[in-house]
């Protein structure tokens, strides 16, 4: 069969970092051809290439056997190729219409011709099964549907091959599904796609065949329904990975962290925390398993000192927390991981070796007599990026310019080297791969191994069975029951998710709150 | 190309334009750009004297443009630098006049800092608006700078007995400097150029050197990590335009205690803080940049003075001319892209 896209050896340089290094992928007509790399690999860096935003220094690209020079996302798009973005380049505040046309507007005699655009679209979205109406304001449809916007903009420009970059990546799982039918219309239609992802389930249901690259360097390419998950992982991250994470028992002791009678509320004044009690053991980690909103978010700010309680009391190692500044929490012995790594974890715009410092700054031996010295941030954080394999430059690169995953390294090790006698972890591994979740799961096992105690909050059911010594389910702010992962299904657990809670005591002895 | 020769060749090729394009203008109403650009010369480094007038003109801009880079850097927009310099104006003024016997080691430092404090506290206002109320500091400021032309105008109205002028600083609290002024043909250069140079070094100390430095850029970059970091973000807000409108303060104290050494009533705002906004830009609002860009600001506005007298070109034109080589200078962001653009192509072949 013939190949609608080739990239023969590819080479990509930035200064002395080779970020695409004799990469060969080769796209055959009527296919969904997933790229797949840990974050940081260079698949986005490939596809910039590919797209005309970087030019590269070595290898060539064939589009139908042509070889061409593509100095621009323009040439791309003449080429047919559309690019459907993780982050959508949509108008908050512009109509479906408004923002397939922007920059490629149909005009009649100066004005321009939205009935025309409209109509097209509207054949184009029966065409391929999309259900978008072109009349709808962005900012008034959901994620999913914004998604298929984009595809919308793609295939109203021509596009014959598709690049999707995390497709997945904000959609629910109803969406996801949503997603790949139209992804398989696609492809019955004739289009051609190159799926970049590092989400392994999602691979084997819909590539035919993946091209794997790992630092920069091309593996190769295998027929998806001659590999499975566990060889794609190893091939992705140079070495076996244990899906199913290893670790001994647990030996609990005393209560580490204490809440009880717990009621937070949320900016509009509405209850989200509700009479909750909850105790971690030093030893264990506790998995704080709930559908996204009720009242997980609150309950860690609330802890953490970033929101003020309304009543009930929260206590670390006998000692009395409840609405103490995070300063004051934090040097109670807290660790935070905070779920969004952009919004509280980092400043963006300070070197990573500044953030890495962001918990310690002020004290010796870093700040003396209120004057800072650099080189021992310098030294701390050249010690937790070697520590913790943080890959970057430099301690004095911007936090921005890491990777997810690699930030959310520095993340962890900033908070797991003070040694805290409890760990919040929420969300640690959100949008990371495998190999960064499997280093993340190891490091909260550890802290606990090392007779700490560890609370994790996460929305994955895996990661809750896998990890968690305890889970206390989370519903409309009430932990509704506590289980043993080894004695629950991930159906019974689902359940409890749902709100279907049992009229039982939960063995551990917490009250199951019930309404 | 490499970046080293762009960083060099921008602001000077900005320049040149500007010049160029001032002289299509002068050439177009009708007088010689030459002769016009020999008299901004002479008007600036002509001779001694002038040279003098440059670097007491430069002096304000300076701290005035440290006032808005300081608050810029940690995140806020302080567009009070002129109610600020007024009030330190004011200030200082008013403890020259109303002391008599205070020897100068005293009442000179006194008076520096009234108008610091003053200033400051024009900036603690809406910083303690913006950090408890989340009031635009913007609007506030804008506002703030009203409130203290016609406060500061009653209040020499006051103390003058309803003249219009605070009468003459005692001369134990005045800048002036007969040393300096020997150096320069009797300009008015005072010692107020020391003060703004240290000043500074105490922004470049504050912001790169200490605690609170690292706690106050934090803040202005992300909020909500510095306060899960444990930082109180309203103290940091509140202390950035505190030290901000210090600076500003202290601009006016240059005026009151330097050039002037009076304070009158003012029919309109000076312009300096409004002109700081613009020298914090052209300085990329760093210590270094802000010298820059005021040794910029300071030296066309005071040379163009020169402009009508030796060349006959009208105020109006000379105005055009200025801030035409203002936007050059400032829109160099352009004239980069442009150079890496040819720098990128000829690596290509």
């Amino acid at each position: 069969m013939e190949y609608v896209i080739e990239m023969l050896n590819i080479r990509k340089e930035f200064g002395n970092f080779v970020a695409n290094d004799n990469i060969t992928l080769q796209l055959k007509k009527g296919e969904i051809h997933a790229l797949l790399g840990e974050n940081g690999a260079g698949k986005s860096t490939l596809m910039n290439v590919l797209f005309g935003l970087y030019q590269p220094e070595a290898g060539e690209i064939r589009v139908k056997g042509q070889k061409v020079d593509i100095a621009n996302p323009n040439i791309a798009n003449d080429l047919g190729i559309g690019m459907v973005h993780q982050h959508f380049m949509l108008v908050e505040n512009f109509t479906v219409t408004e923002n397939i046309i922007l920059g490629n507007e149909l005009t009649k005699g100066g004005v321009i011709d939205k009935k025309v655009a409209a109509k097209k679209i509207t054949e184009l979205s029966e065409m391929y099964g999309l259900d978008v109406d072109p009349t709808a304001k962005i900012e008034d449809i959901s994620v999913g549907m914004q998604q298929r916007v984009e595809i919308l903009k793609t295939l109203y420009r021509g596009a014959e091959i598709l690049i999707f970059d995390e497709p997945t990546a904000s959609l629910t799982p109803q969406e996801i599904e949503d997603l790949i039918g139209i992804m398989k219309r696609l492809i019955a239609e004739g289009k051609s796609i190159i799926l970049i992802t590092h989400k392994l389930k999602e691979i084997m249901e819909v590539s035919d065949r993946v091209t794997v690259i790992r630092k920069g360097q091309g593996i190769g390419t295998v027929t998806t329904a001659e590999t499975n998950p566990n060889e794609l992982a190893s091939l992705m991250v140079g070495r076996q990975v244990e899906f199913k994470t290893v670790k001994k028992d647990a030996t609990p002791g005393e209560d580490a962290l204490v809440i009880k009678d717990l009621v937070v509320q949320d900016y509009r004044g509405i209850d989200k925390v509700k009479n909750l009690s909850l105790t971690v053991r030093k030893g264990e980690i506790l998995g704080l398993a709930g559908i996204d909103g009720n009242g997980q978010s609150e309950l860690i700010e609330a802890i953490t000192g970033l929101r003020k309680t309304k009543s009930g009391t929260v206590f670390i190692n006998g000692n009395e927390i409840t609405n103490l500044k995070p300063r004051k929490v934090t040097e109670s012995g807290i660790g935070h991981i905070p779920e969004d790594r952009h919004k509280h974890g980092l400043v963006l715009d300070f070197p990573i070796g500044h953030n890495i410092a962001l918990q310690t700054y002020y004290k010796e031996p870093i700040a003396k007599n209120g004057i800072m010295n650099y080189s021992k941030v310098s030294e701390l954080a050249k010690k937790i990026i070697a520590d913790y394999d943080v890959r970057t430059t430099g301690e004095d690169a911007l936090a921005r310019s890491l990777s997810g995953g690699n930030q959310q390294k520095a993340i962890i090790g900033r908070e797991v080297y003070r040694d805290p006698d409890l760990l919040i972890a929420a969300l640690p591994t959100r949008g990371l791969d495998v190999g960064a979740i499997e280093f993340i799961h190891q490091r909260l096992i550890e802290q606990r191994d090392n007779g700490k105690a560890v609370l994790l909050l996460s929305y994955e059911l895996d990661e809750v069975m896998n990890v968690s010594d305890r889970i206390a389910v989370m519903y409309d702010g009430y932990i509704i029951d506590t289980l043993d992962p080894k004695k629950t299904t991930e159906q019974e657990l689902g359940l409890l998710m749902a709100g279907q809670a049992k009229q039982r005591r939960s063995k551990q002895g917490e009250t199951a709150h019930v309404e | 190309m490499s970046n080293r020769l762009i960083n060099i060749l921008v602001p000077a090729v900005s320049v040149v334009l500007g010049l160029l394009v001032g002289a299509l203008i002068m050439l177009f109403t009708g007088y010689d750009p030459i002769e016009g650009y020999a008299a901004l010369w002479n008007g600036i480094f002509g001779d001694i004297y002038a040279i003098g007038e440059t670097i007491r003109q430069i002096t304000p801009y300076i701290l005035a443009g440290l006032a808005v880079a300081f608050a810029f850097r940690t995140g806020l927009f302080n567009i009070g630098v002129e109610g600020q310099l007024i009030v330190g104006w004011f200030a200082a003024a008013w403890v020259g006049v109303a002391f008599t016997d205070l020897p100068a080691f005293i009442h000179l430092p006194l008076a520096v800092l009234a108008a610091a404090v003053a200033g400051a506290f024009w900036g603690f206002i809406p910083g303690l608006l913006k950090a408890k109320l989340k009031v635009h500091e913007v609007i506030v400021t804008i506002m703030m700078n009203y409130i203290a032309l016609f406060v500061t105008n009653a209040l020499i109205r006051y103390v003058s007995d309803g003249g219009d002028n605070t009468g003459r600083i005692a001369e134990s609290a005045s800048l002036g400097s007969p040393f300096l002024q020997g150096l320069t043909d009797f300009s008015r250069l005072h010692y107020g150029i020391l003060i703004a140079l240290a000043m500074v070094f105490v922004m470049w100390f504050i912001l790169e050197k200490t605690k609170t430095g690292f706690e106050l850029k934090a803040v202005g970059f992300n909020q909500n990590a510095s306060e899960y970091a444990g930082m109180n973000v309203s103290r940091n807000i509140i202390l950035s335009m505190v030290i901000a409108g210090a600076f500003a303060g202290l601009a006016g104290a240059m005026e009151a205690l330097g050039t002037f050494q009076y304070a009158n009533v003012k029919g309109g705002f000076t312009g300096i803080g409004f002109d700081g906004i613009a020298v914090a830009l052209l300085g990329a609002n760093t210590p270094l940049g802000v010298v820059f860009g005021a040794t910029l600001f300071g030296a066309l506005q005071y040379g163009s003075l020169n402009m009508p007298n030796e060349a006959g070109v009208p105020v109006e034109i000379v105005s055009i001319v200025i801030a035409i080589i203002i936007f050059f200078v400032a829109s160099g962001y352009v004239l980069r892209l442009f150079l890496e653009k040819i720098s990128s192509k000829k690596e290509a072949k």
